[in-house]
């Protein structure tokens, strides 16, 4: 077990706690950075899009994850970030990483004028009121044809860097690398800043949060922003690597693929979406493989990807609420202090009464 | 304004009224906390001593009367700007940020101090920097006031009654108050724990010079550490005077015994 012995405020303020974290995750991206030199076409192509997915993740678990507000529409997002970075790139001629950041603030400024009235929601009511959105915005992509190409999509070409063609899966795998790294620091900085405190506060309770001087509402829909901002920097993305896009790439499903995502993964935590990503980005391939082993009788069965994924989601809540990343920290705890491991060591405390939520 | 700060009143409420449907469950309550003393509100169960800290922290809109604080009238103020203003509270039934640890707790007390923002925060400039260690810095010192330094890293949800009722208490005195409400802080504390707990409402008044408006049932530690009580019952107030006066107080043994 590793001792820390503490000598200044800044060691509990910096990005890596202590050298073995700088140690892992400098590895960890030496082995991101090369593994297109090892690996095959189909699979570097793959590993793209798990940080889509996981950038995705990354808004919509500081939304779900750290201000404790449920979305099943940002699929929506991903979309209005995919529709607006196409038509600044082959419309507007504006330059990918211009077009990238500006498809950002689109989806961020369509997330917070959603936000402004239904942030008066809260729970299933607000899941509901995100889910309406979405089909909503479902249909406004199938009809306003002169932007989106309507029901038949639209075609979207290998992304431009300022005066270069980028041609392969390689290239494109180092750019969403680079943008998920981005991302991920920034989110980082903000979870670790007064913002990001605000919105765990709200998360835990309103009412006290409000009592420290929070503004309720602002801390939400500036959550409700940088949310749908990355999520639509996620969705620019997705459209280079999906070649084409259409309506119905951003349905329900999507919206649901991501939620399950980051609950798999681990809520509250950013390592989850990594996790999440993952297995959502995998899973599809994994049943591909296995359904040629598995008897016709089970493996034939139309939507068996979608049983999986529900299967998963409930397996995950009723047996570990604390996702991938929970179940890895409790891994390392036993190791860690091995042989004093006790299993009540992470059994849920007893919930004391809360004043009643004034609501 | 100026006629306000002559009669000395830290906080004053005016009439204060506030009606749920037929139910008057604070009716034209008036009472003047001074500056520098711990002042108590005892009373029964639902006699409006909650409601009128919820009134005071402006979570309730006021029905009638006014809340007048260090002079400035803030009856209308949005609840988010009641802390900045210097009056923090603390909760009967405990509200802390159950899956964030006390040093994170504590930090978000600071929240109504902070002056950075979010585009610096993203780049976690030196001045986002700065500002942490200045609000660590802070909250370090009411650690050290509170003894809580063996729980600085703990998660709540793992923390005993007791020590959560105690960074409910740091987490308010984070916040650089002038005027500290209490919600019943001893309530569920054993004896020993109730012993600390007066020492350091003293302490409170004595060394940060911070005034105490605190509801509070147990009658020992009310008498120990209150220069004044005020005493309600039904929404109305009953008596108001020294501990041993209220307690005296032919209307407060009515209420208490039911005679």
């Amino acid at each position: 077990m590793r001792n820390l012995f503490k000598t200044d405020y800044v060691q509990d303020i910096r990005l890596f706690e202590h050298g073995g974290h700088i140690f892992w995750y400098g590895l960890l991206l030496v082995g991101v950075f090369t593994a297109p030199l090892l690996m095959s076409e189909f699979f570097v192509g793959e590993m793209s899009m798990v940080f889509i997915y996981a950038l995705a993740g990354i808004g919509l678990m500081l939304l779900t994850g750290y201000t404790g507000l449920a979305s099943l529409g940002h699929a929506a997002f991903l979309g209005i970030g995919a529709y607006a970075h196409n038509y600044f790139v082959t419309k507007l001629g504006i330059a990918f990483p211009f077009a990238l950041v500006m498809a950002g603030f689109v989806a961020a400024a369509c997330g917070i004028a959603f936000a402004l009235p239904a942030l008066r929601m809260t729970g299933i009511y607000l899941a509901i009121a995100t889910l309406a959105f979405a089909v909503i915005v479902e249909q406004i992509f199938s009809h306003w044809a002169s932007v989106t190409g309507g029901f038949r999509g639209v075609k979207v070409d290998r992304p431009n860097l300022v005066g270069w063609q980028t041609t392969t899966e390689t290239h494109f795998y180092y750019i969403c690398l680079v943008v998920l790294i981005l991302v991920t620091l920034g989110a980082r900085n903000i979870l670790r800043s007064a913002t990001g405190r605000a919105m765990m506060a709200i998360r835990d309770s309103e009412i006290s949060a409000q009592s420290m001087g929070i503004h309720i509402a602002r801390t939400k829909v500036t959550a409700f922003g940088l949310s749908t901002g990355i999520t639509g920097i996620a969705g620019a993305l997705l459209a280079h690597k999906l070649q084409f896009i259409t309506p119905e790439a951003f349905d329900l499903i999507l919206s649901i693929q991501l939620l399950l995502m980051i609950v798999v993964g681990g809520l509250g935590s950013l390592h989850g979406c990594f996790y999440g990503a993952i297995i959502v980005a995998f899973l599809p391939q994994f049943l591909a493989l296995i359904k040629d082993v598995l008897p016709p009788s089970i493996g034939q069965i139309p939507g068996l990807q979608g049983g999986v994924f529900g299967l998963i989601l409930v397996l995950f809540i009723l047996l570990e609420p604390y996702g991938i990343y929970g179940r890895w920290r409790k891994v390392r705890l036993f190791f860690e202090i091995f042989p004093l491991y006790r299993r009540a060591t992470f059994r849920r405390q007893r919930g004391y009464l809360k004043t009643e939520r004034m609501r | 304004m100026s006629a306000e700060r002559a009669n000395g009143a830290l906080l004053e409420a005016q009439n204060l009224t506030i009606q749920f449907g037929g139910l008057r469950a604070v009716d034209a309550v008036s009472f003047a906390v001074r500056p520098g003393e711990v002042y108590t509100i005892v009373g029964p169960n639902g006699a409006g001593k909650t409601t009128v800290f919820n009134l005071i922290s402006r979570i309730y809109e006021v029905t009638d009367g006014r809340i007048v604080f260090e002079g400035n009238d803030i009856t209308a103020v949005p609840p988010h700007r009641i802390a900045r203003m210097g009056i923090a509270r603390t909760f009967q039934n405990i509200e802390l940020f159950e899956h964030a640890t006390v040093l994170q707790n504590l930090l978000v007390g600071r929240h109504c101090r902070n002056r950075t923002n979010l585009w610096s925060e993203v780049f976690f400039t030196p001045g986002v920097l700065r500002e942490e260690l200045l609000h660590r810095d802070k909250v370090e010192r009411i650690i050290d006031l509170l003894e809580l330094q063996h729980y600085r890293e703990q998660i709540i949800a793992n923390l005993p009654y007791g020590v959560r009722k105690m960074v409910e208490l740091a987490r308010a005195l984070s916040t650089e108050p002038t005027l500290l409400l209490l919600d019943e802080p001893a309530s569920g504390l054993n004896i020993e724990e109730t012993d600390d707990l007066a020492n350091w409402i003293d302490d409170i008044k004595a060394d940060l010079k911070i005034t105490v408006l605190m509801i509070e049932h147990d009658m020992r530690l009310v008498s120990r550490v209150s220069d004044r009580v005020l005493a309600m019952n039904q929404g109305r107030v009953l008596a108001e005077g020294t501990p041993a006066e209220v307690q005296r107080h032919p209307d407060v043994i009515r209420a208490y015994l039911g005679a």
